[in-house]
């Protein structure tokens, strides 16, 4: 059963820069890293290896202490090279120093149909300590889900529709057994419904589209029809008490592959997009890859911005500095910290905005591909304009008064307006078209913060 | 690079930390970022980039919806003044007129608001805020053209502290500051913004027969002597088709400097409107409300002011003005979408109810929207109210 759930508001951010469909094979990257600082829950990491260990793809090298099941492997296996900590000891990352060969921990194999006899415990187990549990994230919070949680129902959104997003059409035609191995285990750890949702606007693959077992729901709109939070809060909405998970497609493949070859198997293909890319394409690497080989020879801009992730959630990381946990994209974008005379009033094309005030003209060029630099265009100032946000929110929610309530560590009011059914992606357009310029994603995850302490 | 960056960039020591001028820094800032779009990026973690439009572009763009209504109420300055002293005059004549009457109340109020914003912002310490380059048109633009400077002045410094600055700044008012300002001059100098006002005579003696009363005073009046419709007290006014429809709409009329067209209001609209700036909700709302309200005085009828056509309401005293560029200031108005639809609507019936039943008040419109941002909040909380219970229901179905 499938019905289509059309959404009006949002907004798409057009950027010069999109991957061709083409895989790359740049050198196998010299160094990878796992960044605790990826995962939003750990709070207190704790160290499972030492610098100069040996290790192989799927040994653990990380855990939290709030959580101690949950086991951050090593993706490929290697040398721990480095722990490179911040202020106050505070683990940054851990880097792995690659084999040329990988070799993996033994996770046991499994043939497909005994998956569908494999205890849930079991496999939750298995999951647990090789790695590919962090891929499963819980909401409320956006946070990893906690495995001993029943979840109401599990969502896995088939679309990106990030600016620049990669085409997982394209990047995961050949996974088909992977995904449909991985779905059968997660089927096991709700007595709900597990959702994967479709985007009606493109051909989607046979092994969204005719999953089997789990209900199809259709989206069609702009960004963001392809966040899973939006998604969530037309289908079956979170409430206060209710637990539902979330797995992007690359996680149900990992788990599939995972109880198929028995092995971690952290091999992705991430996108290199954005303006200052020479040649946009895609590469096949690792979780976790120094960025330094990708970047090689493709760069086209002289002062530019490297960003894990896509340009409204990503990070900015160096040029040989290593992609998130959870992100399949390397975006470069021009540097815009440069003064521009009277740039607060000229009339502009090159400049996108949502809004139409004077000398804003994008809205004339729907088509057009921009080059957006990481200017802020103007500074912070309180919050003036009202009913802008929920132009690019599609949830029944009122953002400026959510975020208010979080300035003001209001918890009632947190809670009543919403804020167990918002992670950052959700209201980064907001943070984008915001014309006073706060940091909303920031600001949101403050409030969780306070919600799961408080 | 450009010399006047460089220029910045050699006095910028002396305003940092430490610097001769460290407590003026903000005002260092405040002109660079006039003069430059500042070189600030996107934080580390969140979005990378950002939407070009910012606080400053969305504040000048209002300030460019008033310029019709600047520009027409300048000419009718003169046009009113050489009407009722019985002389004609040239286009130039009257621009000239206008422009001498009308420049320096727009450059009291500018400067002296700026000003107190300056120095306020030193004091707190925090940085210059743009929300002023709108509030000193707006209250330039409801003054009317005889008021003295130093009247100016003081109100525009009464509503920069008393109504913005003490609440915190742009944002967090409560009032709409203009609109204070005005308020606060009806009621501490009545004299000088009330009666014989409206129209600038100068030292030249007024024709045989002249008032320079608003229509609004004209429909009052008439209500209160009860002779005749408030229509035909309009076509026996002194200066012929002064209050025809047609010339209301258009707005050769006495009143404040830039309400009186109605023309020239709604070509701001379309601009706030199309723009998006301002909300067209609260917009049509007000007109609606007004409307209907005039239509139900109608319905009453006890007195030549009830009677009037309902569409008259639209055009005289500052109902239009109000509603386009006083209503829709999105900081005191209602900042929900439906309640933006009930403030608007609320608006509009208390100008209408204010102005022919409260015989204190001719003007309904400031005091009406003065009230409403009062009662802003209030409809929000209803507002918010029912967002919650709906989330609650989910939970509980």
């Amino acid at each position: 059963m499938s019905h289509t759930i059309k959404l009006k508001k949002g907004f798409d951010i057009n950027l010069a820069g999109k991957a061709e469909n083409k895989i790359s094979n740049a050198p196998k990257p010299e160094t990878f890293a796992i960044k605790p600082t990826d995962f939003p829950a750990i709070t207190r990491p704790k160290l499972l290896v030492e610098e100069g260990d040996a290790v192989k793809a799927g040994t653990p090298l990380i855990y939290d202490k709030m959580a101690p099941d949950v086991m951050y492997c090593s993706p490929v296996s290697g040398e721990v090279a480095e722990i490179k900590r911040g202020e106050k000891r505070k683990l940054l990352e851990l880097r792995i120093l690659a084999d040329k060969e990988n070799e993996f921990e033994d996770f046991g194999k499994h043939s497909k149909s005994d998956l569908k006899s494999l205890d849930a415990q079991k496999a939750k187990e298995t999951m647990l300590k090789s790695g590919v549990w962090p891929n499963i994230i819980q909401r409320p919070y956006g946070i990893v889900a906690n495995p001993e949680d029943s979840p109401k129902a599990i969502f896995i959104s088939a679309f990106d529709t990030h600016p620049l997003a990669p085409d997982y059409n394209f990047i995961y035609k050949e996974e088909e057994e992977a995904f449909s191995a991985g779905l059968e285990v997660i089927k096991k750890f709700t007595e709900g419904k597990v959702h994967i949702n479709i985007s009606e606007d493109k051909e989607m693959l046979k092994m969204f589209s005719q999953a089997e077992g789990v209900q199809i729901n259709k989206f069609s709109g702009k960004h963001p029809s392809g966040n899973v939070g939006v998604q969530i809060h037309h289908i079956d909405p979170i409430n206060k008490g209710d637990i539902a998970w979330t797995v992007k497609p690359y996680g149900v493949i990992q788990i599939g592959k995972l109880f198929l070859t028995g092995k971690y198997d952290a091999s992705k293909k991430v996108a290199l997009t954005g303006s200052e890319v020479a040649e946009p394409q895609y590469y096949q690497t690792y979780v976790g890859a120094s960025i330094k080989n990708i970047i090689k020879d493709n760069i086209s801009g002289d002062h530019v911005r490297y960003i894990s992730g896509n340009p409204l959630t990503g990070e900015k990381i160096e040029a040989d500095g290593y992609i998130g946990y959870y992100d399949e994209q390397i975006t470069v974008v021009p540097e815009g910290d440069f003064e521009e005379l009277l740039g607060w009033i000229k009339p502009t094309t090159s400049k996108l905005s949502i809004h139409r005030a004077i000398g804003l003209l994008s809205f004339l060029n729907k088509k057009k591909e921009y080059v957006l630099n990481t200017n802020t265009n103007g500074e912070e100032r309180a919050f003036v304009l009202t009913g802008e946000f929920e132009k690019v929110l599609p949830m029944d929610i009122l953002p400026n008064y959510l975020f208010k309530a979080i300035m003001a560590e209001d918890y009632d009011e947190m809670e009543a307006l919403g804020i167990f059914e918002l992670v950052e992606e959700d209201v980064a357009l907001c943070e984008f078209i915001d014309v006073s310029k706060h940091e909303l994603q920031a600001i949101l995850r403050k409030g969780i913060n306070l919600m799961i302490n408080g | 690079m450009n010399p006047i960056q460089k220029f910045f960039d050699k006095i910028e020591p002396l305003f940092e930390k430490g610097g001769k001028y460290e407590k003026y820094y903000t005002l260092y800032e405040g002109h660079r970022t006039i003069l430059f779009r500042p070189k600030l990026v996107t934080a580390k973690k969140g979005v990378q980039i950002r939407d070009a439009n910012d606080l400053k572009r969305t504040m000048i763009t209002v300030v460019i919806a008033m310029i019709p209504c600047l520009l027409f109420g300048i000419w009718n300055i003169g046009h009113q003044h050489f009407l009722a002293i019985g002389e004609t005059a040239t286009f130039i004549q009257k621009v000239g007129i206008g422009a001498i009457q009308a420049l320096p109340i727009i450059i009291v109020s500018y400067a002296v608001g700026l000003g107190t914003e300056f120095a306020i912002c030193v004091i707190r310490n925090h940085p210059v805020n743009e929300g002023y380059l709108v509030t000193g048109m707006l209250i330039a633009l409801i003054m009317p053209p005889s008021i003295p400077l130093w009247q100016v002045a003081l109100a525009t410094i009464f509503a920069v502290i008393i109504a913005k600055e003490v609440f915190g700044g742009t944002g967090m008012n409560v009032l709409n500051v203009a609109l204070t300002a005005r308020a606060f001059l009806y009621f501490a100098y009545p004299t000088d913004i009330s009666g014989e006002v409206w129209t600038y005579l100068g030292d030249a003696a007024a024709v045989d027969g002249y008032s320079g009363a608003t229509a609004l005073a004209v429909a009052y009046d008439t209500a209160l002597n009860g002779t005749g419709t408030v229509l035909e007290s309009f076509s026996s006014f002194w200066a012929e088709g002064m209050y025809s429809f047609k010339n209301l709409f258009i707005g050769a009329i006495p009143g404040s400097i830039g309400e009186t067209s109605t023309l020239m209001v709604l070509i701001g609209a379309l601009i706030l409107i199309a723009t998006g700036v301002g909300s067209w909700k609260i917009i049509f709302s007000v007109f609606a409300g007004a409307w209907l309200m005039g239509l139900g005085f109608n319905a009453i009828g006890v007195n030549a002011f009830m009677e009037m056509p309902a569409h008259y309401h639209l055009v005289i005293g500052g109902l239009a003005f109000g509603a386009v560029f006083m209503a829709t200031d999105p900081v005191s108005a209602a900042h929900t979408e439906t309640g933006k639809w009930i403030y608007g609507f609320l608006i509009g019936i208390l100008t209408v109810i204010i102005r022919v039943v409260n015989p204190a008040y001719p003007e309904g419109i400031m005091l009406a929207i003065l009230l409403m941002n009062v009662f802003a909040p209030l409809i929000d909380h209803y507002v918010v109210e029912s967002n919650k219970k709906r989330r609650l229901k989910r939970a509980t179905v």
